[in-house]
């Protein structure tokens, strides 16, 4: 873009390409680790029923559909 | 505007820091939960068991209690908000610094705060009032996937809706009066909002002898446990955005 030559905050340093895949990397696990949390019943976590068991009370009280 | 010579932190700094503030906003927010939710949740479970006493060939939903013990679960609460929290507010943290390559000036962490308002509305409000949280005992879990998609669904619309509300904002131009730029933002929302309410489908599954004192206990303490969650975020977030060097040199010399 052609506001690229000002020294703009919070820029990653070594240009977008770089930031553009921490950023999906970041967005990806991020939205794994809500996944486990709200959703998961095993599938991923591999831990069986125990996981989603263990937060329960969490996904009820977060608004998540449950059973 | 005076360009300052200090360099913003890199994604990573900014990152760490929204992790840490959606970890104690999580935390917090368990903390409300645990004072305010564990108590209807309890009554909950004694109501969905005695429904499983009286009808065993009903073959409801069953509480593990053998792979996590009811006090096993409580504490799960705080491990569920802590994760779910530093999740949401590592996201937080990236739309910041995606938002921020927009921005020349310091601005002392307010587009985190207004970020955590919009997440607020757009991701817990707009889903909540048209599919409200339901505590142990009322659902069908027949219809569980369905419940599932749909409340992932409105909370996409939910945040559509808020972005509409800010394209209406700026549609109008910045030399338009403050009420009609706030109420185009308004109609903008409105509109994503409502068109949603009315297309998507909904969920009667209350049991007609469920307590209503319980059920609206139940619900108003999980909005709750999110208010306290997304404020906790944008706070703590902004706090730790804030950069004193930046904010005093920015001041305007008065």
């Amino acid at each position: 873009m052609s506001s690229s030559t000002s020294s703009q905050p919070l820029v990653h340093p070594a240009g977008t390409a770089r930031l553009l895949w921490t950023v999906l990397t970041t967005v990806a696990v991020l939205t794994l680790l809500a996944y486990l949390v709200a959703f998961d019943q095993g599938a991923v976590s591999r831990s069986g029923m125990y996981l989603h068991e263990l937060m329960h009370d969490g996904r009820h009280l977060l608004g998540v559909p449950c059973h | 505007m005076p360009l300052n010579t200090t360099t913003a932190p890199p994604f990573v700094t900014v990152l760490v820091r929204g992790l840490l503030a959606g970890l104690v906003a999580g935390l917090l927010a368990g903390a409300f939960a645990y004072v305010a939710g564990e108590p209807r949740i309890e009554a909950a479970i004694a109501i969905e068991e005695a429904a499983t006493h009286a009808e065993p060939a009903a073959g409801g939903h069953q509480h593990e209690d053998a792979l996590v013990s009811r006090s096993g679960q409580r504490g799960g609460l705080f491990l569920a908000t802590g994760l779910f929290g530093a999740a949401m507010g590592g996201l937080l943290a990236t739309a910041y610094v995606l938002l921020s390559r927009r921005r020349r000036a310091y601005d002392d962490g307010r587009s985190g705060l207004l970020l955590a308002g919009a997440a607020l509305l757009g991701a817990v409000i707009v889903p909540f009032l048209k599919y409200p949280a339901n505590p142990p005992a009322v659902g069908d879990p027949a219809t569980i996937n369905q419940r599932t998609v749909t409340y992932l669904l409105m909370v996409v619309l939910g945040l559509v809706a808020v972005w509409a509300g800010s394209l209406g904002y700026r549609a109008v131009g910045v030399g338009a009066p403050t009420w009609l730029r706030v109420a185009a933002a308004v109609g903008g929302f409105l509109l994503v909002t409502v068109v949603s309410y009315v297309v998507m489908p909904s969920f009667q599954e209350v049991p007609a002898d469920f307590p209503a004192t319980l059920l609206w206990d139940f619900r108003l303490a999980s909005l709750g446990t999110q208010v306290v969650l997304w404020t906790g975020i944008g706070l703590l977030f902004a706090a730790l955005m804030h950069d004193r060097r930046r904010a005093t040199s920015a001041a305007p010399v008065t």
